[in-house]
């Protein structure tokens, strides 16, 4: 029984602040959060930029996977925004490439998943809330409001329907953080609680537990790719409402 | 593939890329996406329905303590918090999104009466 040595679960979700510091009062440390938020724009900006530094007409493999996910993104604004929606390209890809990344970079052990932590969806599920509901009022003026009250609504009905509406579209940027940090939190705690079965069973009956734990690396994997995917195409949804309300 | 003479134009290769793009099965690929946007969607739902109630009571509980009014818009807004949630529930079901709620089905709807008459 004694054979974790003590490890909980969680112990690779807490926050250690590596270089403290303080302005005006505010913690500002360098903490192992924004280490690795660090190393996943730095693993993403080589990978981008050394994998189109050729060009060729026939491109190699790393060149085509630049391009899978430039056309991947490129092809989820089309189908929902439309033309419009070419100009919001560099946001919708930098957030698909952060958030996968950083979801893809916390499958390595002993490293830390940011995506894990509420506060960090929160941060950029509110930024592009506040962002598309700015483009909203941008696009079309106070004429936006009446995105909360649905086409055809009798009017006996807008006093229970519009408040119904305005909890509905503030719920979104807490349904787009949750959804993100729930997986990754879920999934992660999971693996680490069946590793822990391992060595409590040992050698004959561990086999099963250590086949459950290589399944589910896989099935995080396919998680990590299929959360940065909704993320994105939350976003790309979002916006497609601000610009053409209905 | 380092060896290979390079003797073939561009139209030939352009003519090669069709033909192998026609050679692929699509099938495949198809149920693949499908049986994603299910598990998706089902890990979206529970999220959907349970943050608009929060949204709801958090709503409540402020006007509450600002209106002095405990407990009864607490109450009125997880109501109205709940059929926030339906909503959201359908919208997620019907098409992702807002507009698809509405605008998109009575495209649909519309194009196929018109197809009908």
């Amino acid at each position: 029984m004694t054979a974790e040595g003590g490890h909980s679960p969680l112990e690779q979700f807490v926050w250690k602040p590596i270089v403290p510091a303080e302005i005006v009062g505010v913690d500002v440390s360098f903490s192992n959060s924004s280490l690795f938020m660090t190393i996943t724009v730095l693993v993403a900006t080589l990978f981008l930029v050394l994998g189109i530094r050729r060009s060729d007409i026939v491109p190699g493999r790393w060149q085509v996977a630049v391009e899978l996910s430039y056309e991947f993104i490129a092809g989820l604004l089309k189908d929902t925004v439309g033309a419009e929606g070419r100009k919001f390209f560099p946001i919708i890809f930098t957030l698909f490439i952060f958030v996968l990344l950083g979801n893809l970079l916390g499958m390595v052990p002993y490293s830390f998943t940011f995506t894990s932590h509420i506060i960090v969806t929160f941060g950029m599920a509110f930024v592009i809330f506040v962002g598309v509901t700015i483009l909203g009022f941008a696009k079309h003026g106070m004429h936006f409001f009446s995105f909360f009250a649905p086409p055809g609504t009798p009017v006996v009905m807008l006093p229970l329907l519009v408040p119904i509406e305005i909890i509905s579209y503030l719920s979104r940027p807490i349904s787009l953080s949750v959804r993100l940090f729930a997986n990754m939190l879920a999934g992660h705690t999971l693996i680490k609680v069946i590793a822990g079965f391992i060595p409590v069973l040992g050698v004959i009956f561990g086999v099963l537990p250590l086949a459950l734990v290589v399944a589910l690396t896989g099935l995080e994997i396919l998680i990590a790719f299929l959360q940065a995917y909704v993320f994105a195409i939350l976003t790309c949804l979002y916006i497609n409402d601000a610009i053409h309300l209905h | 593939m380092s060896e290979e003479p390079p003797t073939s134009s561009f139209e030939e290769l352009d003519a090669k890329l069709k033909a192998a793009r026609g050679k692929r099965p699509s099938k495949g690929s198809e149920s693949d996406t499908r049986a994603q946007n299910g598990l998706g969607m089902a890990l979206k739902i529970g999220v959907e329905f349970v943050s608009a109630v929060g949204v709801g009571v958090g709503i409540g509980v402020l006007l509450d303590y600002w209106l002095e009014t405990k407990p009864w818009l607490m109450v009125v807004f997880f109501l109205l918090g709940s059929a926030a949630g339906f909503l959201n529930i359908f919208r997620t079901v019907s098409g992702f999104g807002y507009a698809a709620g509405y605008n998109a089905n009575n495209a649909d709807e519309k194009s196929a009466r018109k197809r009908s008459e």
